[in-house]
């Protein structure tokens, strides 16, 4: 079982199938965004990662387009096992809340116009409306508290492009995001002087 | 696009994935704008269904893709939206994982990241916008997404719970 190779401040190299149930769990668990449970199995009970090699990874995600935790897993997995682990680390990840969702989906193709079941429905999409307005609200305090400089411009502008105008999110990022994105170059932000 | 539904759900769903920056979050009015407005493969309130059931499932909150395909074509459906929304920013990560640690520290790395943040924000408020639109038809559930918010900024509960709350108003006929 042990590896002399291994030196002991080196945390242990998951095994596919571990990797693969590792992120089922995860993924099963994860209410609401399974960002908190990756980082609980990861860095506190596996120990996969340091904290900090575990935030670099879900930066990387982040930074990358698409759904983060899903760029997270495949990121994850291919540093520890390459093109199978990222499959693997995907497949566990996606597998089990795909079987779900499919059968939430044949269920609600059955049931979906039963009025107690929508009207329950709505009250689910009216909560969590509200939670996406706090996350936009926690997002903007540090755009719109210092002064206002172009990043509430840029987020104001994206905002009427794709919820008013309703124009098509790639038309509005080709336009958007090079400004931005020379915005920032030109002017970055001067990270504030804590008092 | 093409007439047959999978042609349309996977090449709009992959095109989607390499744009929505911020997440499956980020990406709701254009899934809205695609199945509702444009496809008109589903009404406003199977669209908030599909979202609500979407949160209420574990795992990713993308997975609302497979539930949108499911209703569009079946099985076949639910598969290729999956595998479109998924697939082509997958693949960008493998790379990327790669050549990370030579981009990371890099400045146009630093500069796109910070560019992206305002873009990401601004459509996250728009999926808020849309949904408030289409849920938020009464008093009530109006008073339900600001309570919400509320709880949500002042609290660190559970999400759950708010849903839960959230479903039992709506069950009782206040929505």
């Amino acid at each position: 079982m042990s590896d002399a190779a291994q030196s002991p401040d080196m945390p242990a190299r998951p095994a596919l199938y571990e990797l693969f149930r590792g992120f089922v769990i995860v993924s099963i668990s994860g209410f609401g965004g399974a960002l908190p449970w990756a980082r609980r199995m990861i860095v506190e009970q596996k120990r996969w990662m340091t904290a900090d090699e575990f935030n670099e990874a879900f930066a990387l995600a982040q930074f990358l387009p698409g759904p983060n935790v899903v760029n997270f897993s495949v990121v994850f997995g291919s540093r520890f096992g390459g093109a199978a682990g990222a499959a693997v680390a995907l497949a566990g990840l996606m597998g089990p809340p795909l079987v779900i969702v499919t059968v939430l989906a044949i269920l609600y193709a059955q049931f979906g116009e039963l009025e107690y079941l929508g009207r329950m429905l709505t009250g689910v999409t009216a909560a969590a409306t509200g939670l996406l307005i706090a996350v936009v609200g926690k997002m903007a305090m540090p755009l719109f508290t210092k002064r206002w400089g172009w990043p509430a411009a840029i987020a104001i502008l994206a905002f009427i492009g794709v919820a008013i105008l309703r124009w098509p999110l790639p038309y509005v990022f080709v336009v958007l995001a090079p400004i931005a994105v020379a915005l920032a170059w030109f002017f970055p932000a001067v990270k504030a002087v804590k008092p | 696009m093409n007439d047959n539904p999978l042609v349309a759900l996977a090449g709009y769903f992959a095109l989607l994935s390499l744009f929505a920056v911020g997440g499956a979050n980020a990406a709701i009015p254009e899934m809205h704008r695609i199945a509702v407005e444009v496809m008109q493969w589903m009404n406003d309130r199977q669209f908030a269904d599909s979202f609500a059931i979407a949160q209420l499932s574990p795992g990713p909150n993308v997975i609302i893709v497979t539930l949108i395909g499911y209703h569009v074509a079946g099985f076949a459906g639910a598969g290729v939206a999956t595998v479109a929304m998924c697939g082509p920013t997958c693949l960008v990560s493998f790379f990327a994982a790669r050549t990370w640690d030579r981009f990371k520290d890099a400045p146009w790395r630093i500069a796109v990241q910070a560019g992206l943040v305002p873009v990401s924000l601004g459509l996250i408020a728009a999926s808020a916008f849309i949904l408030a639109r289409v849920v938020d038809n009464s008093i009530y559930a109006g008073l339900v997404t600001a309570a919400t918010v509320v709880v949500a900024v002042f609290t660190r509960i559970n999400p759950l719970w708010l849903f839960a709350a959230g479903g039992l108003l709506g069950l009782s006929g206040w929505l």
